[in-house]
């Protein structure tokens, strides 16, 4: 027993004193194109015995331990290389080659026809707050994003025009769920707002085309939002406008895994249109009532779940001169309009590799429109119910499948003195997804996807594929290649009378080159786009109106958009370019031929520039906005749209300053959407002869804005320029 | 017999322990030693790395992780943009190993503290809220756990310091609060040569610029 315990001691002495023969290590650390790798931790694991590179990766140290031992080799962006050694006191020499480590900022994305804005990947073209900040967009997400390439400005029609697209073909999704009626209702040649508050969205993905087959019934675009998680703390907060005013609420649960707030908003544009002059008359000055409530919930680690809610009540009317009378006669126009909006979604994790979304909506939507003394009356209801499963496949590839059901019911009420009539339609949609990102390298990846889609009112079927490859050719720059097919149901007034119509179609080519750095992004991509079946309505038949609804139109869309960032070259200054060539013909509806539509222009081009005054806090924005001339309609040209409208120019400015005041943050805002009060024409109305026309503006040549927003109970004293 | 062994065993784990004992602490001195002289990112990231080899072969001491926290927090305040973040995930997981080996500690959450403040600095308009509150947060935290601590006081009256005062921040709010920090920097005591002593001259400078009219 003695014997053995001396055993021991004798063991632990040995294994002690035997530390202390040396072993000298030294060598280099390259990285794979054999550059030196600087700062990097080279050391014996579990022993203090190491050293760090300096600028020309060598290194040299002397190891304690003895016998076999691993040589490790870390830097953070590198992957960690492990090397056995054999410690015994002669020298090691080592040339080490540390990997780059995959992480975002080397993994290719798929890019074609995608602008992203987020805050938590690093790298975005946009943040969340360009949205709010970019001049001239008046806080409307639909206006922040015409700054961008491949987006037509069009003034008179509500919607994003994408590509050669109509406003229609733009579908926005809210958490993964369609929203059917995601602006204002608006009155004929007025444009209306978004619905929904940039605030609300903590990211957002624009896509110009080539999209992923989890998004349907899309022909041009698809713009998805992904409303905010949990706030940092609770809040309360308050806005007063040239236009109207709002307060809101947003609760943190004590144990921060839920939140429940809501707000209400009441805008009126009555004070301004008395102060600032219209060019058109209301009759009903514009108001907007609502609100919204929203809930959210972390479910252990993994799961989250989201309630929104919204509703929102308008009215507005005005009226302008009938070009066909001879005494003055007004055409008037009042437009009531009801809106509900809801929204549960519930995000988890199955198992390891396994993840689940569920999603439910219901949309309604009224809109009660008076032309003169006529009454139309269009109701929409849409419920939806989303599952989406996805597998991960290593550590980048996953599958992703899914199916979807929509029940769409849309009804038309049109009264006259003379008579009325009433419309009504129910679709019962299906769509199933299968997608599969694979990443064969983390430098390259393909999509390859398909949505199936069937709807019970058409009683029609149609698959789309849908395909993506993108490759990195350098550190921060990529290619990326898209093609897709992309089914529409037709608009729902068409649909109303003649349910049997197809799905329009069309087919997107897309190729992307860009280069995204953190202070400077260049991006060009080319496009084309092929329709088929679009709606025409010629030639008319008076007697059986649904008999001049065919499938008979078609069209193609080509063009090259390219946008620069830079935040770099001037301390204090971002700005951004974009601009957009487009070359688009279409034959729809009632045009008797291929021709230009009306809602494009070849060359679109913006300026976007913000600037910061540290010393002052305020934020500069300026916008500016070229479009070139578009076609018009004028009965006495022989030539099928053959006019065109004088080129548009727009400069829109805003200034904003904050600072705190007691317990209350503040942000004042000033904004202009038309400084120089620009005349931009967006087309002509004319008289059943064609003898007499009028322009077709804005309301009036300016818009003003003046507000100040305030948030109480966030503390954001070390909000701050924290320069330390 | 059997007594006789265990207490052989145990001495000369005792012996070999406080063999191990002295080491770590001879290499922490020799650390915090040079990290005094420390002025540029490529000397932070010498000391960084040797904290961080001690870290990973002590995996009972909250010290050295502590440390390697807080070199790369200094890092990230010598940076800008990005690696800011960069440096910050660092000693946020670094300041994580240290948490969980010393729960509680009011060192640690002045070392959250600062690593909130420096990951403001990568966009003060967009973080300045989420992070500053967290900052705050964590300060209080560290004053409850130790109130003669004077590093989340120093943490504070910074903050102040470098809030306009628009925002309610500027040298004469943040006087009085770097007064304090002063004030407790001279009754501190670290408990052994290798545990937390930092800000003393910061907090001095500080309230220098403060006084300045």
């Amino acid at each position: 027993m003695k014997k053995h315990a001396l055993t021991s001691a004798i063991s632990l002495f040995i294994l002690l004193v035997g530390a202390k023969a040396q072993t000298k290590i030294s060598g280099r650390v390259l990285d794979v194109s054999k550059h030196p790798v600087v700062g990097a931790n080279i050391f014996i694991k579990d022993s203090y015995d190491g050293a760090t590179t300096p600028s020309d990766g060598t290194f040299t140290f002397t190891a304690s331990d003895t016998g076999k031992a691993m040589l490790v080799a870390s830097l953070i962006t590198f992957e960690k290389l492990e090397t056995p050694v054999v410690l015994a006191g002669k020298d090691i020499v080592l040339t080490l080659i540390l990997k780059e480590a995959v992480n975002q900022l080397q993994t290719v994305v798929i890019s074609a026809g995608t602008i992203e804005a987020s805050d938590e990947k690093k790298v975005t073209i946009l943040k969340p707050l360009d949205i709010v900040t970019t001049a001239g967009a008046q806080g409307d997400i639909t206006g922040a994003l015409k700054t961008l390439p491949g987006t037509q400005q069009v003034g008179e029609s509500t919607g994003l025009f994408v590509r050669g697209g109509t406003g229609n073909e733009t579908k926005t999704f809210i958490d993964g769920m369609v929203v059917a009626n995601p602006y204002f209702s608006g009155l004929p040649d007025v444009a209306a707002r978004g619905r929904f508050s940039p605030f609300l969205f903590k990211g957002t993905i624009f896509s110009t085309g080539g999209y992923s087959a989890q998004y349907g019934q899309a022909m041009s675009s698809a713009l998805v939002l992904e409303t905010q998680d949990l706030p940092d703390r609770s809040s309360a907060s308050a806005a007063l406008s040239s236009v109207g005013v709002g307060a809101g609420i947003n609760k943190l649960s004590k144990d921060s895994t839920a939140a429940l707030g809501g707000d209400l908003n009441y805008t009126n544009l009555g004070p301004y249109y008395n102060l600032v002059p219209q060019d058109v008359k209301w009759d009903v000055t514009p108001v907007f009532e609502g609100g919204s409530l929203f809930f959210r919930k972390k479910v252990d680690d993994t799961g989250m779940l989201k309630f929104y809610g919204y509703t929102n009540y308008s009215q507005l009317g005005l009226s302008r001169p009938n070009l066909d009378s001879t005494n003055g006669y007004q055409d008037h126009f009042v437009m009531t309009n009801h809106n509900y909006y809801t929204n549960l979604t519930y995000r988890d994790n199955l198992s390891g590799s396994w993840k689940y979304y569920l999603g439910a909506s219901y949309s309604y939507n009224q809109d009660d429109l008076k032309p003169d003394n006529l009454q139309i009356v269009n109701t929409n209801e849409l419920s939806q119910g989303k599952v989406l499963l996805t597998h991960s496949l290593g550590s980048l590839s996953l599958l992703r499948f899914g199916g979807e059901f929509q029940d769409n019911r849309d009804e038309s009420d049109y009264s006259s003195p003379a008579y009325s009539y009433k419309y009504k339609i129910v679709d019962d949609y299906t769509a199933g997804i299968l997608e599969t990102d694979i990443f064969i390298t983390p430098k390259i990846v393909a999509r390859l996807g398909a949505r199936y889609e069937y709807s019970s009112l058409q009683e029609k079927a149609n698959m789309a594929p849908r395909t993506s490859v993108a490759f990195k050719t350098g550190k921060n720059s990529q290619i990326s290649l898209a093609y897709g097919e992309f089914y529409e149901r037709p608009e729902t007034r068409y649909l109303l009378e003649k349910p049997s119509l197809n799905y329009e179609r069309a087919t997107h080519y897309i190729i992307n080159y860009q280069i995204v750095q953190e202070l400077r992004t260049f991006r060009i991509e080319a496009y084309y786009k092929q329709y088929q079946n679009l709606v025409t309505t010629l030639p008319t038949n008076l007697q059986f109106p649904a008999d001049s609804l065919h499938n008979n139109g078609g069209g193609y869309a080509q063009g090259i958009d390219v946008f620069w960032r830079d935040k770099k070259t001037f301390h204090n200054w971002d700005y951004w370019i974009s601009y957009s060539y487009l070359d688009t013909k279409r034959q729809y509806l009632n045009y008797p031929e291929l021709a230009q539509p009306i809602f494009a222009a070849p060359h679109t081009a913006s300026l976007v520039v913000k600037r910061f005054i540290p010393s002052l806090l305020i934020n500069l924005g300026a916008t500016y906005t070229y479009a070139s001339g578009r076609p018009y309609y004028n009965p006495n040209n022989p030539v099928f749209l053959g006019d065109r409208t004088p080129d548009y120019n727009k400069l829109g400015f805003t200034a904003s300053y904050v600072r705190k005041y007691g317990n209350a943050f503040s942000v004042f805002v000033i904004g202009v959407d038309n400084v120089l009060g620009t005349d931009n024409i967006y087309g002509y109305r004319y008289s059943t002869n064609g003898e007499v026309r009028a322009p077709v503006t804005a309301t009036a040549a300016r818009m003003f804005f003046v507000g100040i927003f305030l948030s109480f109970g966030i503390d954001r004293t070390q909000d701050v320029l924290n320069n330390n | 017999m059997n007594k006789l062994k265990y207490i052989s065993i145990l001495f000369f784990f005792a012996l070999q322990a406080t063999a191990q004992n002295k080491k770590f602490t001879a290499a922490m001195e020799k650390n915090l030693h040079a990290m005094d002289t420390c002025k540029s990112i490529a000397s932070y990231q010498q000391i960084a790395n040797a904290f961080e080899r001690v870290s990973n072969a002590e995996k009972k001491e909250w010290l050295a992780p502590y440390y390697t926290s807080l070199c790369n927090a200094f890092m990230a305040s010598m940076s800008t943009g990005d690696k800011i973040d960069v440096y910050c995930d660092i000693a946020d997981k670094y300041a994580a190993t240290a948490d969980s080996l010393s729960p509680k500690n009011s060192e640690i959450c002045a070392l959250k503290s600062l690593i909130c403040s420096q990951r403001i600095s990568v966009n003060p308009m967009l973080r300045g809220a989420k992070f500053g509150g967290k900052s705050a947060e964590w300060n209080t935290k560290s004053k409850e756990l130790d109130p003669t601590n004077p590093r989340p006081y120093l943490l504070q009256a910074q903050g102040k310091f470098y809030t306009p005062a628009q925002f309610g921040g500027g040298k004469d709010k943040a006087l009085p609060l770097i007064e304090e920090a002063v004030k407790k920097y001279e009754s501190f005591k670290p408990a052994s040569t290798i545990h937390p002593n930092w800000g003393k001259e910061r907090a001095q400078y500080i309230l220098d610029e403060c006084q300045k009219k």
